[in-house]
């Protein structure tokens, strides 16, 4: 490779750096939204990246459902204490207490639909006036149009069909008073993308992410691990089997795949040749075809 | 296997396809994911059902992209929709836009990053009007390469006599364009001739297959290596312990390269200084080139802000307040001649007042309509504007990233349009 060349995963770096950045320059009250989950470990590790030897210049906030695996929640604190960078955590029990969220019933009840409100409920006590998120347009078919600044009105509404047009590297961040951002540096990163900078950056994951025993139920194909939140239908019973996270969320709609991969390596081997997406494994996104778009115009990230 | 030891020399092509669906886009950007894995079981399953649930035959790829449900249920693609695949030798984002709706705007916002268009033309209609209104979008935007596929190859008996019939119909017409590199490719993407595998229909053709030339096309002169411009994009002054003084200047280059101990000036200062050094997460580097986002810090203590330039003594970029821009309107609301708007460049932001509207550009003719004065929604034309303060700035033509503009309403903080400087 010649000497002005840079390889796919250092463009990728530069891009999200310099989206990065301009976030930190073009608003007043910016915040990146931290669920402990690789994409959001990687956002982290960028940002790190774009200020260094400075500090990250804003916060970064965890929506806890109260209902996450505890090696997450481990994670996460060991990180922000090593680092010294600031952690917000906004939790849902407390919306559902309040009385604005109200919590699902049913085998089937999750508390991810309502992370959207105590996210936004969040947003508006602190006065962010743009949130940093860690998804990616190959996740999801509604994020495939989405843009990097990902304009929002007063109630966190997407409207996909009246988005702003997004031309080279000129992003336009202004809006009104009451209206935020939802921002997307890792846009254009594909799952491959970021095991192989996991790799690469040598960062370091919470132990879910490879391969360990658990005990699971299967549940329309969906293998989801055992706890506290999940109520076993009348036929279901809980089975110990070898498996990894390919995605980290709440525990109750998650699904763990089986898996023998105990190192990066291993896990990029097999992301390589899995024929199922990432988040084929989420029961969030299969309540219907347009979950997710549904999801998004309400104001999830 | 190539995914964990052949990515550290892996690089990233962008390029834009343009077109309807009767051409094969769609079936070509099929193969082209499905061949290179990047279209998953669950996808697949999901897309039969999907197709059938509709009544169409065969598996509709659109389906893929068009995610919103207003597009599935109107059966339309609305917006640029980004795909992403690689092979062992390149990662690859496709900016796919639609062909009918918003169509220049659409494909002006693919086109504005892109490496190389691909271009798709049907074997038995041959150069038609949508194909020239590509590729004048793909020429005005200076989409460095541009590779024209001649499509349905199967359809017209893998005919040599039509391909070059197309071929000079198209270079004919493109004399009058601005295209640096052009390739084309007899191909049928529904039976995968020339698109990954050579085709044993056409013997008579010893170019490359569209793969081949999308993992092997050079692009590593796409980028401006020559004329320095950095454009200061924060400030980082830690404040810490460990650092008390220090003050980089973040930014991205976005033209030439900086090594530490160049001479610098600044603008719109002219302050002179020397690279102290070129700062990383990962340490010192002893070169900077586009597009990397690095942090450099100046032997001299001097006030810059986001909005300046670092660039070199002798080559500086034209500093103007009065600016000839070729423009494409984005938006539903008219252009207003004598009307104020804010203009984004580098990392500037300034007003400026579109003072006239020198000629309108028809599309379909590439004639200029001199006569013309109004811009609206999917125009293109050229204009005058003044700006509040002056900018430092090269021809599009020399440098996409310091040529490039955008105006917003600043009623309703839409961005409107999108400009090139000439």
């Amino acid at each position: 490779m010649s000497s002005y060349n840079l390889t796919h995963l250092k463009e990728l770096e530069s891009e999200a750096i310099f989206i990065l950045r301009e976030v930190a320059a073009q608003f007043e009250k910016p915040v990146m939204l931290f669920s402990g989950g690789k994409d959001s470990i990687i956002m982290f590790h960028l940002a790190r990246k774009a200020f260094h030897p400075g500090k990250i210049p804003f916060p970064l906030m965890h929506v806890d459902t109260g209902h996450n695996f505890p090696e997450t929640i481990k994670f996460r604190d060991r990180l922000m204490k090593e680092t010294g960078e600031t952690l917000i955590v906004k939790y849902v029990q407390d919306s559902i207490d309040k009385g604005t969220a109200v919590e699902e019933t049913g085998v089937n009840a999750s508390r991810n639909g309502l992370q959207t409100i105590t996210l936004l409920e969040g947003l508006e006590e602190e006065k962010y006036d743009c949130a940093l998120g860690g998804a990616r347009r190959d996740e999801e078919k509604a994020r495939a149009k989405e843009r990097f600044f990902s304009h929002r009105d007063e109630f966190g509404q997407w409207d996909p069909k009246n988005q702003r047009p997004e031309l080279w590297n000129l992003f336009n961040g202004r809006k009104r008073i009451g209206e935020h951002f939802r921002i997307f540096p890792v846009s254009n990163w594909t799952e491959m993308d970021v095991w192989q900078y996991i790799l690469h950056e040598k960062i370091e994951l919470p132990s879910l992410y490879f391969s360990h025993k658990r005990e699971v139920v299967n549940r329309n194909g969906v293998l989801l691990g055992k706890c506290d939140y999940i109520q076993l239908k009348d036929n279901e019973s809980w089975e110990e089997r070898i498996i990894r996270c390919r995605t980290i969320g709440d525990m109750t709609c998650t699904g763990v795949a089986e898996s023998k991969a105990t190192t990066l390596e291993e896990i990029i081997e097999e992301v390589a040749s899995t024929r199922i997406t990432e988040r084929g494994g989420r029961a969030d996104d299969k309540r219907s075809e347009a979950a997710m778009e549904d999801r998004k115009k309400e104001g999830y990230f | 296997m190539s995914e964990t030891k052949g990515y550290l020399d892996m690089e990233l092509l962008r390029f834009t396809t343009a077109g309807s669906v009767d051409d094969g886009k769609s079936t070509l950007i099929g193969r082209l994911l499905y061949d290179s894995k990047a279209i998953f079981e669950d996808q697949m399953e999901l897309l039969e059902e999907t197709s059938k649930q509709r009544g169409e035959e065969g598996v509709n790829l659109a389906l893929l992209t068009d995610g919103l449900r207003s597009e599935r249920e109107q059966g339309i693609t609305i917006d640029v929709a980004y795909r992403y695949f690689a092979t062992p030798k390149r990662k690859f984002i496709i900016a796919d836009t639609p062909g009918h709706i918003q169509y220049t705007r659409n494909m002006v916002t693919g086109a504005s990053t892109a490496n190389l268009a691909l271009l798709l033309v049907d074997a038995r209609h041959g150069v038609i009007e949508q194909t020239k209104r590509h590729a004048f979008i793909a020429s005005l935007l200076q989409i460095p390469h541009i590779a024209v596929c001649v499509n349905k190859m199967d359809l017209v008996n893998y005919s040599k006599k039509a391909y070059d019939n197309i071929k000079k119909d198209f270079e004919d017409f493109a004399t009058k364009l601005e295209i640096k590199d052009v390739r084309f490719i007899p191909i049928s993407a529904l039976n995968g001739d020339n698109v990954v595998d050579r085709s044993e229909n056409m013997d008579w053709y010893d170019g490359s297959t569209l793969m081949h030339l999308l993992e092997n096309i050079h692009i590593g002169s796409d980028h401006n290596h020559v004329d320095c411009r950095f454009p200061v994009q924060f400030v980082i002054r830690p404040q810490s312990k460990e650092y008390p003084d220090y003050r980089g200047y973040a930014g991205r280059i976005e033209g030439g390269v900086f090594k530490p101990g160049d001479a610098v000036s600044l603008l719109p200062s002219g302050f002179t200084s020397k690279i102290k050094a070129i700062d990383t997460f990962d340490g010192e580097v002893n070169q900077a080139f586009s597009p990397m986002s690095v942090c450099i810090t100046l032997e001299d203590d001097i006030d810059i802000s986001r909005g300046d330039m670092m660039v070199r003594e002798n080559n500086k970029p034209t500093i103007e307040q009065d600016i000839d821009v070729m423009i494409c309107w984005m938006n539903e609301k008219k252009m207003m001649i004598r009307g104020k708007y804010t203009i984004r460049h580098t990392s500037q932001t300034a007003r400026c007042i579109i003072k006239e509207v020198k000629y309108k550009m028809d599309i379909n003719t590439l004639h200029r309509i001199e006569e013309e004065k109004e811009i609206g929604l999917n125009d293109i034309g050229r204009i005058s504007i003044r700006t509040t303060k002056p900018l430092f700035f090269d021809s599009y033509r020399r440098n996409r990233n310091t040529g490039s503009v955008i105006l917003v309403d600043e009623a309703t903080n839409e961005t409107v349009a999108a400009g090139m400087i000439i």
